[in-house]
């Protein structure tokens, strides 16, 4: 009996069972165990959420190996974490350290400023940024398990997540109506290979699950990224940068699951703490979501 | 004509829901206690098991699904919703269903980079060996006389049986062998 680790069904499928959940940021064991009790499907090991990395400035690198390792150790739930994008290495160490998938992220300072990492020769599965559906394909067709629009992560705006969520679900409905012979064009002009546009246009959607990140603060706000055509949220900054996370969690959880039952969502929106303070996305001084080629 | 519920409240429902209809059979996404009464079966899905025992918890819905499963609904549980169905978790305080009279172990087989699939035997569906797919796959360490074993893996239960409860650790949802989808429609049927 043949064992196979590490394919493209292993990789992909496990995306597949993060649908219809909320992937966590945490920076330290405590928050992991209070986003496992809230019922995140996997937390993002981090060294700041991304709302304190904007404020720091400076070069944002792959966290800490003991972080990744206190908030492995302290939960059941998968365990993400980012690395620099085009940055090998990082891939590599943690995927030496057994992390269950790794953000390729423009959260953190880009280590390459032309090429992504190629994510096919790893064992361990990846999650990219996208803001439409060319980065989206391009990232695929480099090996990505899981693509998530970009937003703009620390904001607590939900309006770039909206945008990118727009745009890629605009451009797959272009290609679904699209007549076979206008594909190759498209392709060209997407920047996309052509046989991940015919399986986009086979299956009415992206060939790998799809998350909304970069903005989320409420519960309404990740109803929306649902209502949108998200498969599920990240939430960065907008849990611990609130005055309750513990509600906080609980009630973006429910929010996730019940996107399209008002009556729930009313129910999780009430006695939910202050949410974190959010930016106009106008003034700021970096756009994480122009990193990306 | 059957119905058959697959849990929606978090995992990879879609998947089950397009085999399901690949076979023909109408379905409906289970999010809501009074949807259990529309069903004649359900399915609960792979996914994160902690993620949805919290929300079935909150929404109400696991006293009547565990009243259902009690009074004979044919439920079949894959990967999380087999650690769902389990009577105790190893090392691990959650909500759980309780029905099935299992024991087992989370993340058995090691994290995601341990992730595998594997061409394995089921008598009970035929001959030709079946794509398993195991995901951060739970193991079933212990069980009572009464969970009968329809496959194994590396010496342990992989698919059981007991009465009405069908329960896998890995996801036939993934691949397009809809064998052991068709065994579990022939447990409603029955």
């Amino acid at each position: 009996m043949e064992v196979y680790k590490g394919t493209w069904m292993v990789k992909k499928g496990f995306a597949e069972m993060f649908k219809g959940g909320v992937i966590m940021d945490v920076t330290n064991a405590e928050q992991a165990k209070i986003a496992e009790e809230a019922g995140a499907v996997a937390v993002m090991a981090l060294e700041r959420v991304p709302a304190d990395i904007r404020k720091a400035g400076g070069v944002a690198r792959m966290a800490s190996i003991k972080k990744i390792k206190e908030i492995m150790e302290a939960v059941s739930i998968p365990v993400m974490a980012k690395v620099r994008i085009g940055h090998m290495a990082e891939a590599r160490i943690l995927e030496e350290l057994g992390v269950d998938f790794i953000d390729e992220s423009e959260v953190l300072t880009p280590a390459d400023d032309k090429f992504h990492i190629n994510k096919h020769e790893y064992k361990v599965p990846f999650v990219c940024g996208a803001r439409d559906l060319g980065e989206a394909l391009r990232r695929i067709a480099e090996g990505a398990a899981m693509i998530r629009t970009k937003g703009e992560a620390g904001t607590g705006n939900i309006v770039e997540a909206v945008k990118h969520m727009r745009r890629v679900q605009d451009e797959i409905r272009k290609v679904v109506n699209m007549p076979e012979e206008e594909l190759v064009k498209e392709a060209k002009e997407l920047g996309a290979p052509v046989e991940l546009l015919r399986e986009v246009k086979r299956l009415g959607r992206l060939p790998v699950v799809n998350f909304a990140a970069g903005g989320v603060a409420t519960p309404a706000d990740a109803a929306l990224m649902m209502m949108l055509g998200a498969d599920g949220v990240f939430v960065g900054s907008g849990i611990f940068k609130s005055k309750d996370p513990r509600k906080m969690a609980r009630a973006i959880v429910m929010a996730v699951t019940y996107w399209d039952n008002p009556k729930i969502l009313l129910k999780v929106s009430e006695d939910i703490g202050e949410p974190m303070p959010g930016l106009d996305v106008n003034e700021l001084e970096i756009r994480m979501q122009e990193r990306g080629w | 004509m059957l119905r058959i519920g697959v849990l929606g409240l978090q995992g990879d429902f879609r998947e089950h829901v397009e085999m399901l209809s690949f076979l023909g059979v109408e379905t409906l996404v289970v999010k809501l206690p009074e949807d259990l009464d529309l069903v004649d079966g359900l399915i609960i899905p792979g996914g994160e098991s902690t993620t949805m025992g919290r929300v079935m918890e909150n929404v109400g819905l696991k006293e009547p699904l565990v009243e259902k499963i009690k009074n004979g609904l044919p439920v079949y549980g894959t990967c999380a919703g087999m650690i769902l169905l389990s009577k105790r978790v190893v090392d691990h305080d959650q909500p759980l269903l309780g029905v099935l009279d299992t024991e087992v172990e989370r993340n058995a087989y090691g994290r995601q980079v341990e992730s595998f699939e594997v061409d394995i035997e089921i008598q009970a569906i035929g001959e030709k060996p079946f794509k398993a797919v195991f995901i951060r796959a739970p193991r079933i360490v212990k069980h009572g006389e009464n969970v009968e074993v329809l496959a194994e893996y590396g010496g342990d239960p992989i698919l059981v049986r007991e009465e009405n409860i069908l329960a896998s650790s890995f996801h036939p949802e993934l691949t397009k062998d809809t064998r052991i989808h068709e065994y579990f429609l022939r447990m409603v049927e029955k």
